[in-house]
């Protein structure tokens, strides 16, 4: 078999371990599909009201404001699962079978490649997940067959680039306990962009980051596939962003990998 | 490229340091194929770090090192695909059944389906995980856990097999249970090569030892000679009475009497024949002997001449680091 085939094998191997893993430790998943969850509850039902009223709308209230909110909450999923992510590949990384995989002839990038799958797999069933439950709640999307096809690409496209940023974020990381808290920052932007509340609602300053972060358009082009909104230039600097963060995690994530291990 | 006569380890001038420590000055090895060889030494000794060199996890500073017939440097792939490590931290997915580890390791070997569950099977028999092939484990105890983790090391048939302090923190039973694994091993033609800080381990299963104090190698040769190379050895010989001690003495000329046991110390080699030399002259002396006792030098006086210090150290750095 030639280099690439067995990259790709040994991949589905680790893929297979990642998945076993999970099964076997379900807590962790439950934990973080629970949390986009809980936020969406929050917003709808404790926040709800006064924002949606604000937001105005033809129907305004609360019904509105599930609407608005449940971009943002899809990707807070992506942005919550990914933190498992980081904790289950620093938890490889302090463990002694890294450095067996690391003494063995295979497909090193495999090691990576395995959690990276796993996890967008992981990431693709929380989003259907947490979007049936905001249906269930009131949710109502007006996408077409080919906005739902375009969604899927999008968001495989968004996970896949975080997952890589969090592949990196554990491999920094020393310890399990600050790779648990490591991808935080990454589960607040959403609230600093144009997620929960329109950008055009908060002060000057402010409201230039909120435009200008990476959270924004990807929220906006989630929202703009699931309810027809505009879309606009949002959906280019959408795939922008994702292959920036895509390509910054995947380097920084194999430089921090082929260093040596110290520990 | 490797030839059949090369040796499986060879290293020439092995030097690493972490930031300004000095861990490794210098290290020569040449271990013939299909034998133990045994690295012998205190923690701190860099054991470790030489095992890591040879396995192709951290890169040596300086010098160069051959393992199966590849440089460790420039072909690294080559080298994995012919070695097995056996760490000091068990290298086992704590979350997978032993069974489901095995099966990883065959996977990861491209060994093929029914292969790969052949060898699983027949490695769950050998080291007596049959049973608890179906638990997590997280719930082994630390022997079967070792055993395991060798277990995995072997899915891929190795020709050299680097063992970390395979025994540390085994009780004596599983100790034994592992000694007799690696002679098994041996027996099958593979080249083993051995860390440890237990002189009676090295003793027991290697064919040539070397002592490593702070980073460099300080005697090598096989558990008789390094045992030769220091003084020690001697008979003592006890008597009824002082009248017994003194003709004795006579006899032997230079050796020194001890009054007060009633006791001669007769300095000696070890050796049969000068064993049966001695007994002869007392017999022919007519020397009556009390009690008589044989002390060689064991790898405990051998590793105090060498080092300075005793073979264990206290307190365990490694441990702390992690």
């Amino acid at each position: 078999m030639s280099t690439m085939a067995y990259a790709l094998t040994d991949s589905a191997t680790m893929l297979r371990r990642n998945l076993r893993r999970m099964i076997r430790y379900p807590s962790m998943t439950v934990l973080l599909v629970g949390m986009p969850v809980v936020l969406l509850l929050l917003f709808v039902y404790v926040f709800g009201g006064a924002l949606g009223a604000g937001i105005g709308g033809p129907a305004g209230g609360r019904a509105e404001y599930v609407n608005y909110v449940t971009p943002a909450i899809i990707l807070m999923t992506i942005t919550s699962v990914i933190q498992g992510t980081s904790i289950s590949v620093t938890m490889d990384m302090t463990e002694g079978i890294i450095d067996r995989f690391r003494t063995m002839a295979i497909a090193r990038v495999s090691v990576l490649t395995g959690h990276v799958l796993g996890s967008l797999l992981q990431a693709m069933l929380a989003i259907a997940a947490v979007l049936g439950f905001a249906v269930l709640i009131g949710f109502r999307p007006t996408a077409g067959p080919g906005d739902w096809l375009a969604l899927t690409g999008v968001l495989a496209m968004m996970s896949f680039a975080f997952v890589w940023l969090a592949v990196a974020l554990g491999l920094a990381s020393k310890t399990v306990e600050s790779s648990s808290n490591v991808g935080m920052p990454l589960m607040l932007l959403p609230f600093v962009g144009s997620g929960f509340v329109p950008t055009d609602s908060m002060p000057t300053a402010l409201r230039w980051f909120a435009e200008y972060q990476p959270f924004t358009p990807l929220i906006e082009t989630i929202r703009g596939l699931l309810l027809g909104t505009p879309i606009g230039a949002s959906g280019w600097l959408a795939v922008g962003w994702c292959a920036v963060i895509t390509l910054g995690g995947y380097l920084w994530s194999r430089r921090l990998f082929n260093r040596e291990s110290t520990r | 490229m490797s030839t059949p006569s090369e040796p499986a380890i060879t290293a020439t001038g092995l030097r690493r340091s972490f930031g300004d420590q000095l861990v490794l000055d210098g290290i020569d090895l040449d271990v013939p194929r299909g034998t133990v060889f045994s690295l012998l030494g205190a923690n701190g000794a860099g054991k470790t770090t030489t095992v890591k060199i040879l396995s192709t996890l951290i890169a040596a500073d300086g010098g160069s090192a051959r393992v199966a017939g590849h440089d460790v440097a420039a072909e690294p792939d080559a080298v994995r695909a012919a070695i097995g490590v056996t760490g000091q931290f068990s290298a086992v997915d704590n979350l997978l059944t032993g069974r489901e580890n095995l099966t990883l390791m065959a996977d990861l070997h491209h060994l093929g389906r029914a292969a790969g569950r052949r060898r699983v099977a027949d490695l769950l028999d050998r080291f007596d995980l049959a049973d608890a092939a179906g638990k997590p484990v997280a719930a082994y105890s630390g022997g079967m856990r070792r055993r395991l983790d060798l277990a995995m090391t072997l899915v891929g048939t190795p020709q050299v097999i680097f063992l970390d302090e395979p025994t540390t923190g085994l009780d004596p039973r599983s100790r034994r249970g592992m000694w007799q694994i690696v002679r098994d091993l041996v027996a099958d033609g593979v080249t083993i090569f051995l860390t440890t800080q237990y002189l009676e381990e090295a003793d027991e299963l290697a064919d040539r030892i070397a002592v490593l104090h702070r980073g460099t190698i300080v005697a090598e040769g096989t558990a008789d000679e390094l045992k030769r190379r220091i003084p020690g050895g001697h008979v003592l010989l006890r008597f009824a009475g002082p009248s017994e001690l003194e003709s004795a003495a006579r006899l032997m000329g230079g050796a020194a009497p001890d009054g007060d046991a009633l006791a001669l110390r007769v300095p000696h080699d070890g050796s049969v024949r000068e064993l049966k030399a001695l007994l002869d002259r007392l017999d022919a002396g007519a020397v009556d002997v009390d009690s008589m006792s044989l002390h060689t030098p064991d790898l405990d006086d051998v590793f105090l001449a060498l080092t300075g210090g005793p073979a264990h150290e206290t307190g365990d750095e490694k441990v702390a680091t992690r």
